[in-house]
């Protein structure tokens, strides 16, 4: 895909959809959103920028690969839900903490960074496949 | 909820309120682990000389994770732990009974001789595609769907290890391995979704999906219409991945293409998943439906044995011949569930354990003799007993275990089910138990005369098969190996304890009240 | 609403069932696909329909002011999406690696974990 047009407005397109995926994963607790949908438009950022300019730009971009992006998503989720063993509450139950940052109190939990978790575990799988597939194209 | 920090809510309605015991974690952590395992190993796929010793390692503490469930359970009975505190059935439920923790405990033993294995057999290209987060990942599935009490996550774990098996399935992309992953894949896709509408119709009717809450309704409902339904769905759901005859065509036409080490995982772990299921939904979930259905399980377990068997005779490939044993074991198994009395299920168990040990075990015979005799042919082999003696007589114990001949551990669970159909006055079941037995000994017979005890044949092997070139380095091969024949030789001189154990989880199985009981502590009472 | 959803299930489910039945494995593919679809729409209408009532509870409340939709068959149908399209994306690399691989797409033709000229068994000793 190498006109001109959309070689020049994917990167600007592309980095908005990965801020706006963080707006919808920290959106997510209270309101419809959260890790997977956020993963899932991360990754699709991910994939506009690929089309546009090649798989090496994204995957210089990304730094890591893909799959160990997703296994840190899968061990930060599996994390999260292990915290509340120093609790005495069943695996995966909601913790939460207030602090106070700035003057402004905010909600903290393990379902965060659960969400989290799941947010890097889709990015991670998702983006995996779509090079792939994208590779396979430029051949 | 972000409810202020200050709220008092009265939570008792909705949560479990009492504190969570340490020992409880023993349910959640194989699961847990494995997953994070397999996605730590997933990090480190690079090292490819770390990444045996990391995974055998991590197998150990997952055998000692599973035994200290089991222990747990034996002592304390069923457990049940909700997530996140909700509670049942409203939380997703992991609920262990004896029969799930023995299962899970034999499976976590059996992964890790395959780890101790795919040391030798795996090279390093399997290991930077991925081979050793595979196998976590998959017995995070097999474990997930022996501990959980929710039908739904069964249904996830059973996901769970259909992805990981198809990512092992296809370690080394050959075309063979390309044409049976094929097959595989796509019927094992159609039977978990069979097992999806299942599960969707057992919603519309019961409004919930915790196994506990399932099995009282049940008993409310009675003999109705829809149950039928669900129990026959579930039937050939399971059957499917069970390999059970009608629906067992996906086995022997996708086993023998994997890596050896993989196609042992498979024959030991996947289709008693499907038993097990099996045995859950029919047994304690709808046993009046069952008991409708018990002449039909009754005819697909004689037909999928005696078939099984027959498949057997008909092979020249090792590999081959040992994944039509597999279906012939289920339809061992299908006769206990066929006569759910405590006897027949308890056989039905201890046959299943059996199986998981003895066929991986074969399995890895079958790649040892072809790294001997460099093909997998039975016609081509030849001379092992005269080259290797130690290995000849472990596969010769291997061969009349599976054979069901005493001392070893195939002989007591087909004598108990011999017994029960004979109680239940079924004498043909009994009697093709016993034909079953007859033919598995000529199938492997065949094996040893040709491939063992006649002279090696010197003339080369037509077509060079894809073999490791690796030479035999006997302490880590044989290591595996020997581990899984001491079991089955001590299970068949010393049986007791573990017909104790299967007796009892029988008796939990036909009667769920502590199954129930430990999801609903108040509703029992 | 119930029963035109039924009966639409039930024909998405003949047409998948119709798709698999193929020699093709991409017919085979679709009909899988669609099968998907189809348990998915059962188990939405499974769980009993109720429109324009989304589960979301106001802030200011600890439980919803009316009977709203039920969540749970939709997390259900969520969590079975996701499987179905991560299998699909699977098959449908396998399915193309095994077209270019073994040069056919009929299931009849893939015979080569299962030849058709597979020796007969050693017969004597």
């Amino acid at each position: 895909m190498q006109t001109l047009i959309f070689r020049t407005v994917a990167p600007f397109l592309s980095a908005l959809m990965v801020v706006f995926s963080i707006f919808v994963l920290l959106r997510g607790h209270n309101e419809p959103g959260g890790g997977f949908i956020g993963g899932l438009i991360a990754a699709s950022a991910l994939a506009i920028y690929g089309i546009a300019c090649g798989v090496t730009p994204v995957r210089r971009a990304i730094y890591f690969h893909p799959m160990n992006i997703a296994s840190f998503g899968v061990m930060l989720g599996g994390a999260a839900g292990m915290i509340s063993i120093f609790f005495g509450v069943p695996f995966m139950t909601g913790l939460w903490v207030y602090p106070n940052i700035l003057g402004v109190e905010v909600a903290l939990s393990t379902v965060l960074f659960f969400d989290i978790g799941v947010y890097f575990a889709v990015v991670g799988t998702i983006t995996s496949v779509a090079l792939a597939l994208e590779e396979r194209d430029e051949i | 909820m972000a409810a202020p920090s200050g709220a008092a809510v009265d939570i008792s309605q909705a949560m479990v309120v009492a504190e969570a015991p340490l020992a409880d974690w023993l349910v959640i952590a194989p699961v847990a682990y494995c997953l994070m395992a397999g996605a730590g190993l997933m990090m480190l796929r690079k090292y490819v000389k770390l990444q045996p010793r990391l995974a055998v390692f991590g197998l150990l503490a997952l055998v000692a994770m599973t035994a200290g469930l089991l222990v747990h359970v034996l002592s304390g009975g069923t457990v049940t732990v909700t997530m996140g505190r909700w509670l049942p059935p409203f939380g997703i439920s992991f609920s262990v009974d004896i029969l799930g923790a023995i299962l899970a405990f034999t499976a976590s033993l059996v992964a890790l001789a395959c780890g101790l294995y795919a040391a030798q057999d795996v090279d390093k290209t399997g290991r930077r595609y991925g081979f050793y987060p595979l196998l976590f990942l998959m017995m995070a599935g097999v474990i997930g769907a022996f501990v959980t009490g929710d039908i739904f996550n069964l249904y996830v774990w059973f996901e769970v290890l259909l992805i990981a098996s198809f990512g092992l399935q296809i370690l080394g992309s050959e075309r063979q391995q390309l044409d049976g992953a094929t097959k595989y894949a796509l019927l094992n896709l159609v039977a978990t979704t069979i097992f999806l509408i299942a599960t969707g119709f057992l919603y519309g009717i019961f409004g919930t999906l915790n196994m506990a809450d399932i099995a009282l309704q049940a008993r409310e409902m009675g003999a109705t219409a829809p149950l039928y339904t669900l129990a026959a769905l579930y039937l050939l759901a399971f059957g499917m991945k069970a390999a059970a005859f009608p629906v067992a065509f996906w086995l022997p036409a996708s086993y023998h293409t994997p890596k050896v080490v993989v196609s042992a995982l498979f024959a030991g772990l996947l289709t008693k998943v499907g038993i097990y299921a099996l045995l859950r939904t029919m047994i304690m979930l709808f046993p009046e439906q069952r008991d409708e259905l018990a002449t039909l399980i009754a005819i697909v377990a004689v037909v999928t044995m005696i078939l099984g068997t027959l498949g057997a005779l008909a092979q020249t490939d090792y590999r081959r011949l040992l994944g039509y044993l597999v279906v012939s074991g289920i339809g061992v198994m299908l006769a206990g569930i066929a006569l759910a009395t405590p006897l027949g299920l308890s056989g039905s168990i201890f046959y299943a354990l059996h199986s998981i040990i003895v066929m991986t075990a074969l399995y890895m015979a079958a790649g040892m003799a072809a790294r001997i005799g460099r093909s997998f042919s039975i016609a081509q082999l030849g001379g092992i007993y005269r080259s290797h003696v130690l290995f000849a007589a472990i596969s010769l114990v291997l061969f009349l275990s599976v054979s069901g001949l005493p001392p070893f551990s195939g002989f007591w669970p087909k004598a108990v089910l011999v017994k029960a159909s004979l109680d239940a006055g079924i004498w043909w079941l009994a009697a093709s138990i016993l034909v079953t037995g007859f033919l598995t000994t000529i199938a492997v017979g065949r094996v040893w005369a040709h491939a063992y005890w006649k002279p090696a044949d010197t003339t080369p092997p037509e077509s060079p098969m894809m073999i490791p070139t690796a030479t035999l380095r006997p302490s880590a091969t044989y290591l595996p190996l020997i581990g899984l024949v001491a079991l089955t030789a001590v299970f068949g001189l010393y049986p007791e304890p573990l017909l104790v154990l299967t007796e009892r989880s029988a008796e939990q199985l036909l009667d769920p009240g502590s199954y129930i009981q430990s999801v609903f502590p108040e509703a029992a009472q | 609403m119930e029963p035109i959803l039924a009966v639409f299930v039930g024909a998405l489910f003949t047409v998948a069932i119709y798709l698999m039945m193929s020699r093709h494995t991409i017919r085979i593919l679709m009909g899988v696909m669609i099968f998907g679809n189809a348990v998915n729409l059962l188990i939405f209408t499974a769980g009993r329909l109720t429109r324009d009532v989304p589960p979301i509870i106001p802030a200011a409340l600890d439980v919803p002011e009316i009977a709203t939709a039920n969540p749970l068959p939709q997390a259900l149908i969520l969590t079975a999406i996701v499987i179905s399209f991560s299998f699909f994306a699977f098959l449908l690399v396998l399915g193309f690696r095994a077209y270019q691989e073994l040069d056919t797409d009929d299931s009849r033709e893939m015979r080569l974990a299962e030849p058709k000229d597979d020796p007969l068994p050693p017969l004597g000793y």
